[in-house]
């Protein structure tokens, strides 16, 4: 548990006059499961798209595997993303392909999968996020928010990343599909070995799949710790936020 | 000194319109190379590529047919009723062939195209943008200019010039019916008329401006869906700035072209 898979130091990102991270740093370790709890418009969503390289930090340094994410050349990405999986808060389903396809987009355009065997490792994986072959051909549109927090998830997982992003993963849903799709990541973090990086601001989530947490609040980590601590803790902001109160040191709006 | 307090004063009162402005000029540039980049390297999407050729072409075929037929009616029409009757056959026959060939067909079918497929790819990226299907090919080892741009810019160059040659056709034909059954000229001498005065530099024209206009339509189409933020509203300001920037850019370059061709 000691090695660090994702370091973040210094990190800052801004759009235009609006700072987003400020001197952030973070520290992920091999094999466990980090949740990064904050309210929303706090940058969490900006934070994992920052180590994905899908956006760029104006100053700061990112190293997955000891290799620099800030600034990497084009040629480098598709080596960083075959060892990344993301689900992202809306799903981020390809409209234009089938469920299936869906799943199988990286076994079909990177590894080379034939038609008949990529179909069928798709079924299998979407088997194992509890969804029935008979979803496969359809397309993303006709699926209900949970099942297509499931087909995400599915495409997340199929080629076994080393590295797993959850972007809100229970957001939008009833409590209990919420629980459902917890109950999946956490099995399927473990039956990977992955690492997992998940943003949300839903605490029943957060502590369902967490080794660790951390609070990011006005673009730093105020805090850290289990999730043992995170009831112990006499921080006012991770008392407040965890409590879900509206009076306290977290000023809400802008 | 005056001179330079005013252009100061100009700077500060335009500045900001004046950055932004540049900033987006820039932004495209760096947009057009990073399109042509991945044009050239593989890999290359084949089965993007053939969607897009069966929506832009195939589809477009009865707007293109359409509004070429009318266009070479309507020339043939007012030709005849500008010129003396004698000799009115092979002057409306070479007037019909002319103007549909080098500006009616290509201009005409890239406006409609753009209308069409200019608008529909703007809305497809943006939505793909806003709700970060983008990110997601991008985290699935997939560059999104080779699999979105890279294929629409493709169809746009091979189909254009294809619905413009399609368009030459119906465009003749009409200018023919008008000819025949309502002016009354002779079939076989239109028809000759016709031939005689076809000219390969005509059809190399309009064949030249179709795959110039058919590149305008797939890069302002992707280019403001790929930048397109802000949600469904972001989407729709997309779409619009898409068809009207392909629609002043296809006026703006047919006179370029022309140019290019006709005057030495
Ligand atoms: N591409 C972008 N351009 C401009 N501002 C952005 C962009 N992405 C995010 N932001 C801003 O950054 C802030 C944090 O956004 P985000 O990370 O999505 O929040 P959340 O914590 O809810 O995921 C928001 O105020 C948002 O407006
Ligand atoms: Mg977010």
């Amino acid at each position: 548990m000691s090695e660090v898979k994702i370091k973040l130091r210094n990190v800052n990102k801004s759009f235009g006059k609006k700072v987003v991270l400020r001197n952030l740093n973070l520290d992920v370790y091999k094999g466990e499961s980090l949740v990064v709890i904050g309210g929303s418009g706090t940058g969490k969503s900006v934070l994992i798209k920052c180590i994905q390289g899908l956006l760029t930090p104006e100053d700061g340094s990112i190293l997955v595997d000891d290799q620099e994410v800030v600034g990497i050349e084009e040629k480098d990405k598709e080596a960083l993303h075959s060892k990344m999986g993301m689900l992202f808060q809306g799903g981020a389903l390809f409209d234009s392909l089938s469920v299936w396809e869906n799943v199988a987009f990286d076994l079909i355009e990177n590894k080379g999968y034939n038609k008949k065997d990529a179909r069928n490792e798709a079924i299998r994986v979407l088997r194992s996020v509890g969804l029935d072959p008979d979803v496969a051909d359809l397309s993303p549109a006709e699926l209900s928010g949970g099942m297509q927090k499931r087909v995400g998830l599915a495409r997340a997982i199929i080629s076994r990343p080393e590295i797993i992003f959850f972007d809100e993963p229970t957001t939008g849903l009833d409590p209990i599909m919420a629980d459902v799709i917890n109950d999946l990541i956490v099995e399927s973090v473990k039956g990977l070995g992955a690492t997992a990086l998940t943003i949300t601001h839903d605490m029943a989530s957060a502590r369902k799949i967490a080794d660790r947490v951390a609070m990011l609040y006005k673009g730093e980590i105020i805090w850290q710790g289990t999730v043992k601590d995170l009831d112990k803790t006499d921080n006012p902001y991770v008392v407040q936020f965890i409590n879900g109160r509206s009076q306290g040191p977290i000023k809400t709006g802008v | 000194m005056i001179i330079l307090r005013k252009i100061e004063n100009f700077l500060r009162r335009q500045g900001k319109p004046l950055v932004n402005f540049i900033f987006k000029v820039g932004e495209l540039f760096i947009f057009i190379s990073q399109t042509v980049y991945n044009c050239f390297t593989p890999p290359f999407y084949w089965r993007n590529f053939t969607r897009q050729v069966i929506d832009m072409g195939f589809y477009s075929l009865p707007v293109v047919g359409l509004t070429t037929i009318f266009a070479g009616m309507v020339i043939a029409l007012q030709s005849y009723s500008g010129f003396a009757s004698v000799g009115a056959e092979s002057m409306v026959a070479s007037v019909v062939l002319i103007s549909v060939t080098r500006e009616l067909a290509p201009v005409l079918s890239a406006l409609m195209v753009a209308g069409r497929i200019g608008a529909a790819m703007a809305a497809e990226i943006g939505t793909m943008r806003v709700t970060e299907q983008i990110d997601a090919l991008t985290t699935l080892s997939t560059n999104p200019f080779k699999y979105l741009v890279s294929p629409r810019v493709w169809a746009g160059l091979v189909v254009m010039p294809i619905l413009v040659l399609i368009g030459d056709v119906i465009g003749i034909f009409g200018g023919y019916v008008v000819g025949v059954y309502k002016l009354g000229f002779n079939p076989a001498n239109y028809i000759n008329a016709t031939l005689d005065e076809l000219q390969a530099l005509d059809i190399t024209t309009g064949v030249v401006k179709a795959a110039v206009f058919g590149f305008i339509i797939s890069l302002m189409g992707c280019y403001n869906g790929y930048k397109s933020k802000g949600g469904a509203q972001g989407v729709g300001e997309a779409t619009t700035n898409a068809v009207v920037s392909s629609s002043i850019l296809i006026l703006i370059f047919n006179y370029i072209v022309t140019e290019l061709f006709f005057s030495r």
